[in-house]
């Protein structure tokens, strides 16, 4: 099974082959690195640019404007900050020409903690992007989703942000990418450039197909009746563990993987929240003003009669960065202890 | 004022150079006809039927040259011009109508850059490769890059050319269009271009600035560089003309810093009063071309009265024409009108 970084290679190589994508460009994206997750190694149509965040995005517009496909990259989330007016109009260009010109493009940025990668590599940026109007805004939690959704991205009309969640880099799922060899170790052979000298190695690319996971749908990962906890990323993996442990324990649990932040799938969080009248939203981005808590209030609004129990958010602790030291960074974002306990409390609690 | 810079004197600056007699009644006439409509809005504004005015009056000498120059049409084989919020001069060159100026002015539904959603001078206009004018100042020059990219992929010899003032060189985005045009081997086909009035909006260059020239900072960048006299169509149009061919034969950018006047002030917010203290480059090019023989005084005030009557007739056929809807505000979130309403979601 390929990791999400294999898996989002293969799809940006789908993408050159059959999605008119001709652009893949960033920091450190094309030779010799590949990317500093590897996941750009071995494409024809990557390229290095120089360290500067607003000129990549500012380029990426351009390239849309002229009409041509492109992936963006920000090596990592914490460095869009600088961006932000850019991604602005980036979103808001269609709306303001009245529909004239849009802009299909995608960026990349990996995102998250879970990597050690103190103050300045363990943002999270889902809850900020979620602001930015006029964009879609998708995080995949598996290598298929991975792919699925970055040919949706790619594909799509609108600027599109692909969040990576850092953590989930080299962790594999357990389904084929269409296309995909099933030995692992064929695969790395075939597309994972060589330690040392790169400069006459030639990725082998394998004939993957056509997969998409729609934007603005999410998934349902664990079936349950007592609770519905909706995550997504890395902590949509946690929450899926918590699931199974649980479940020897006789307790219910039903996972949204929600995949889309922007358009989201309610439809899925709806229904299964009328079935099980509770909810947990978890991720790991700052507390205040989550984007947990815009769901939460639609929850609240358009289920309040249907509740059994106070919907909750469990979200990063609401501090200015998360320190290096274990000790700091496991008390700033949410750990697999404190999603389960917050689901046995929701679920014992009495209306 | 400043005494140093010619641009900033009122008296003439400008040579006839070796163009024909048609070309420079012409660019007469386009300036006449961009000063008319800058004019028109400002009474549009004052009359209460805008809430905002900001433009380009004094600057018609640098800008109806570029949009007389550039190749004009729509896709990666025509030039793609990121313009600023004083190019009305350029659009006017390029056949522009008066009146889509005036609704965007009046934000009337039928204006076709934005639907009545954006300021005056924030042209979007495609079918020409009319970037969007946006009011940050100073992104264009970086988003100038990707269409720049995308024209030396196709190899068509098309140009991107960027503009902007001089105060929005201080941001960023002009640092990394220096920087990205520049790469060794992988250079652009731009013309970057800077109009320097010598303000930021009420702060003066000297405040703001330490260079001597803008345009030294291309050199920087081993970019081919050079002032001209932005006051002075002629001047204007041929070193356009030059740089221009310079980079459809090389490929490589070119930067241009155009000294020019500011005669309205930066906008209705800082009144849009005349200033009668800089260079007024219609006249001193009207009263060339009418003591050269050029053309007669007469001719002048013809094309005065004839241009003043269409931005009159315009005002009064926009006023009449619908406002945007209110509930028009989801349209062209997403393309395709795709919903993003996430009550609907």
């Amino acid at each position: 099974m390929a990791n999400m970084a294999q898996a989002i290679r293969l799809a940006l190589n789908y993408s050159e082959k059959n999605l008119q994508l001709r652009d893949v460009f960033g920091q450190d994206v094309g030779a010799p690195l590949g990317g500093v997750f590897t996941a750009t190694q071995g494409l024809k149509t990557s390229w290095n640019t120089p360290l500067d965040e607003r000129g990549i995005i500012s380029m990426a517009m351009g390239i849309a404007m002229a009409g041509d496909r492109c992936v963006a990259e920000i090596q990592f989330c914490d460095y869009i900050f600088n961006t932000i007016d850019l991604l602005k109009i980036a979103g808001n260009t269609l709306w303001c020409t009245n529909g004239q010109y849009k802009l299909p493009m995608t960026v990349m940025t990996p995102v998250g903690a879970g990597i050690r990668g103190s103050v300045y590599h363990s943002h999270s940026f889902d809850s900020w992007a979620s602001r930015i109007q006029g964009w879609k805004v998708v995080m995949p939690s598996t290598p298929l989703d991975a792919y699925g959704l970055l040919l949706s991205a790619i594909k799509d009309p609108n600027p599109v942000l692909f969040l990576k969640p850092k953590a989930l880099m080299r962790v594999r799922g357990d389904e084929l990418i269409p296309g995909e060899p099933a030995d692992e170790k064929e695969l790395k052979m075939r597309i994972d450039a060589p330690i040392g000298d790169r400069s006459k190695w030639k990725a082998d690319w394998p004939q993957t197909e056509e997969y998409r996971v729609e934007i603005g749908k999410g998934k349902i990962t664990r079936q349950g009746e007592q609770i519905t906890v909706v995550s997504w990323g890395r902590h949509l993996l946690l929450a899926n563990e918590i699931a199974d442990e649980l479940k020897a324990d006789g307790v219910s649990v039903e996972v949204i993987d929600l995949r889309s932040i922007y358009p989201y799938d309610w439809g899925m969080i709806k229904k299964s929240v009328e079935k099980t009248g509770r909810v947990l939203i978890v991720n790991e981005d700052t507390e205040v003003t989550n984007f947990g808590e815009h769901l939460i209030y639609r929850v609240v609004q358009e289920l309040f009669y249907q509740l059994l129990a106070r919907p909750r958010l469990i979200a990063g602790k609401n501090v200015p960065g998360i320190g290096l030291h274990p000790n700091l960074e496991d008390a700033t974002v949410p750990q697999k202890a404190e999603i389960k306990s917050a689901i046995l409390e929701i679920i014992e609690e009495v209306p | 004022m400043k005494s140093s810079k010619s641009a900033k004197s009122n008296t003439s600056t400008q040579s006839l150079g070796q163009l024909p007699d048609k070309t420079l009644i012409q660019m007469l006439d386009l300036m006449i006809k961009s000063r008319v409509l800058e004019e028109r809005l400002i009474k549009i504004y004052r009359a209460g039927e805008s809430y905002f005015w900001i433009g380009g009056p004094g600057e018609e000498a640098w800008g109806v040259p570029i949009g007389l120059l550039a190749n004009k049409g729509q896709g990666v084989k025509h030039d793609f011009l990121h313009l600023h919020y004083r190019c009305t001069p350029t659009l006017i060159a390029m056949g522009m109508p008066m009146k889509d100026s005036i609704r965007l002015m009046m934000n009337r539904v039928t204006d076709p850059s934005t639907g009545g959603r954006n300021f005056s001078n924030h042209y979007c206009i495609p079918e020409m490769n009319i970037a969007p004018v946006t009011s940050p100042i100073g992104v264009q020059y970086g988003i100038a890059l990707g269409t720049a990219h995308a024209q030396k992929r196709a190899g068509a010899k098309a140009i991107s050319i960027v503009t902007g003032g001089d105060a929005g060189t201080a941001e960023g985005d002009f640092a990394s269009c220096l920087i990205w045009a520049s790469r060794k081997d992988n250079e652009l086909p731009m013309l970057i271009t800077v109009q320097n009035n010598y303000w930021g909006i009420s702060t003066s260059y000297e405040g703001q600035h330490g260079e001597t020239n803008i345009a030294d900072r291309a050199r920087g960048f081993n970019i081919r560089s050079r002032v001209v006299n932005g006051n002075d169509p002629v001047e204007s149009y041929l070193a356009l003309k030059e740089e221009m061919d310079y980079i459809r034969k090389t490929g490589k950018p070119s930067f241009i810093e155009a000294k020019v006047s500011r005669l309205y002030g930066h906008s209705s917010a800082s009144g849009a009063n005349l200033v009668t203290s800089e260079e007024d480059c219609i006249k001193s090019f009207s009263d060339k071309l009418v003591s050269k023989k050029i053309i007669t005084e007469k001719e002048v005030k013809a094309i005065w009265s004839a241009y003043e009557e269409e931005a009159l007739r315009a005002t009064e056929e926009a006023r009449g024409e619908g406002a945007p809807t209110s509930d028009s505000i989801w349209d062209h979130v997403f393309a395709d009108n795709e919903n993003s309403d996430w009550r609907k979601f």
